[in-house]
């Protein structure tokens, strides 16, 4: 029996691929109802691969998965009805227009004639579509298409909705958009948002928790403050001005932690006392006069934190959290 | 929250039509094609209608059944290919996240066929008498004729759509169009079984159903009422819906099955 406000329960779930490898790997996640949960991980890390199996479209090849409170093996018509869901790519008909799509996926739901006309009209105003709302979607752009999505996704109401990489390719105003209409969804209506990105940016904004999973297996879960605080301290990077040495540069910097990688021609370490050392370093590097162009300090960011367990860098577009200043 | 199946199919049948009649180049290929060959045809073997034993007065009564024939298969493989394309690019997976039952799917896209189907059936008609065809069993015959393309699209449309759902694949619909195409030469299109010369050809037209088919609708216009050939016409086609659906069905069950 499905509990009235369940999220999505995963405990040891497996999917394997015939001629593959395992694209997830006995993972366990656990979202509360009303909570954003972001999916992190670059491209092949297996995270569409999750979406799939969440929202029915896949059989696990073990392991257990409940959402909204239903087996999505046992009881998929439970979860489909109780669930939205944007996948990757915004799979819409380029000959229909965008409120004939929102009418469609409403007689499919079951809605009436009237209820029908009166949703797809508070969708499309919603999304910002009623001007383009009797144009075919083959003449829509990319920021626009995904919009559709999303209100194709919200047509019946879901207490949960997936997400599947939802701002991948959208101009910075689109992006922002979706994220104010994401975040209103689980703030306003206590919509379960399960969002998979590979932006670092957009998981650290909207997710109230975060999961990393790389090559399959989740390797660091948590908020995406508790995440970075486990990185530890901020670090400061430095580029010499003409006429002032690297070395230089390096020595002064020295002083206030260890050194670690840095832009090319650049210095950077990690900060012994936190932040707190920037004004120190600032005063150190003008009593010995050595000039600086740009001077940086970086808050560890998610990216750190993949670093940190992976190894590597995630692919994609970084959004570290940059507090720039200019010397 | 459930839909009815009507309204599941109604919902689906009346996209899969928008879709179709929004691409003029399809409506008029699935339409101006079957009408050039049928020119041509006629004109270019006009003389074999002076064959000893040959059924009808003129070639272009003979060989009305074909463009009906030809655009059956035509919507058939622009139906299969739409739905392949459903599949490719994961508008199936959103209609498969609805409550929509499977079979409201097939209903809906065979309906598509059958709009198409009828459109074609009543313009090559129209046409046909325009140029002079006599069809000999009169307004009720058309009819008829107009009834068995549609089943005859029907049967097409359902392996059109077996295809789709096997291959998931538009390439593999679409590449299955010149097989469909020879299968028709290969059957009584041309001429009438008991003159094909070659015994292997004879051999092979008269196991070809779709030999039935025409000769069901070309029964219509040169011959009048004639009810074994109608029998079978309508048994060949009623025969190739029901496996075609069936394997549809199948098919389908096997690409929702969760």
């Amino acid at each position: 029996m499905a509990e009235k406000r369940a999220g999505i329960e995963v405990e040891n779930l497996v999917r394997e691929f015939r001629k593959g490898p395992r694209a997830v790997d006995g993972i366990d996640i656990s979202v509360e109802p009303g909570e954003i949960y972001g999916f992190l991980g670059p491209n092949g890390a297996g995270k569409s691969t999750t979406v799939l199996v969440l929202t029915t479209l896949l059989p696990p090849t073990s392991g257990t998965a409940r959402v909204a409170g239903y087996d999505v093996v046992k009881d998929g018509p439970k979860v489909r009805a109780a669930i939205g869901a944007a996948l990757q790519e915004a799979a819409l008909d380029p000959f229909l227009t965008g409120r004939e799509h929102l009418n469609l996926q409403a007689a499919l739901h079951g809605l009436g004639r009237k209820q029908r006309k009166r949703r797809g009209e508070e969708l499309l105003e919603r999304v910002g579509l009623e001007e383009a709302a009797d144009r075919r979607v083959r003449g829509y752009s990319g920021g626009m298409k995904r919009r559709l999505d999303l209100a194709l996704a919200l047509v019946h109401e879901p207490r949960i909705l997936f997400l599947d990489e939802p701002t991948t390719g959208l101009d910075p105003q689109s992006r922002s958009a979706l994220w104010s209409e994401v975040s209103r969804l689980a703030r306003d209506e206590g919509v379960t948002v399960f969002l998979t990105t590979q932006y670092l940016e957009e998981a650290d904004v909207l997710a109230d928790r975060v999961g990393i999973i790389d090559r399959g297996k989740i390797v660091a879960e948590g908020t995406p403050e508790k995440l970075k605080a486990e990185i530890g301290r901020p670090s400061v990077e430095a580029t010499p001005a003409e006429g002032s040495g690297r070395e230089a540069v390096a020595r002064v910097l020295s002083r206030f932690g260890e050194e670690i990688a840095a832009q090319p021609g650049a210095v950077a370490v990690r900060l012994m006392g936190g932040a707190g050392d920037l004004a120190d370093v600032v005063r150190a590097l003008d009593s010995e006069d050595v000039r600086v162009t740009n001077l940086r300090l970086d808050e560890p960011s998610l990216d750190d934190v993949f670093l940190e367990k992976t190894g590597r860098s995630l692919e994609g577009e970084g959004a570290q959290e940059v507090k720039e200043a200019q010397v | 929250m459930s839909s009815s199946l009507l309204v599941q199919v109604t919902s689906l049948a009346r996209r899969s039509t928008l879709r179709t009649m929004r691409q003029p180049a399809v409506v008029v290929s699935a339409i101006l094609f079957p009408m050039m060959f049928f020119a041509i045809n006629a004109y270019g073997l006009d003389a074999a209608a002076s064959l000893p034993g040959f059924p009808a007065d003129s070639y272009l009564d003979f060989a009305f059944a074909f463009p009906l024939i030809q655009a059956a298969l035509f919507g058939a493989i622009t139906a299969g290919a739409d739905l392949a394309r459903d599949i490719e690019s994961g508008f199936f997976d959103r209609l498969s996240l609805t409550p929509m039952r499977p079979s409201a799917l097939l209903l809906g896209m065979l309906a598509g066929v059958v709009a198409l189907g009828l459109l074609q059936g009543v313009v090559f008609l129209a046409v046909g008498l325009l140029f002079g065809v006599d069809i000999k069993s009169g307004v009720a015959g058309m009819v008829v004729i107009v009834l068995l393309t549609v089943l005859v699209a029907l049967g097409f449309g359902g392996i059109g759509a077996m295809l789709a759902l096997r291959t998931g694949s538009v390439e593999a619909v679409e590449s299955a169009f010149p097989l469909f195409f020879v299968s028709i030469f290969m059957s009584s299109i041309n001429l009438p079984r008991d003159l094909i010369e070659a015994d292997w050809f004879r051999w092979v037209a008269t196991a070809n159903p779709i030999s039935y088919l025409v000769e069901g609708i070309r029964s219509l216009v040169i011959t009048g009422w004639d009810a074994q050939a109608l029998l079978l016409g309508f048994g060949f086609a009623f025969g190739i819906v029901a496996l075609s659906i069936a394997g549809a069905s199948a098919f389908l069950q096997t690409r929702v099955a969760r």
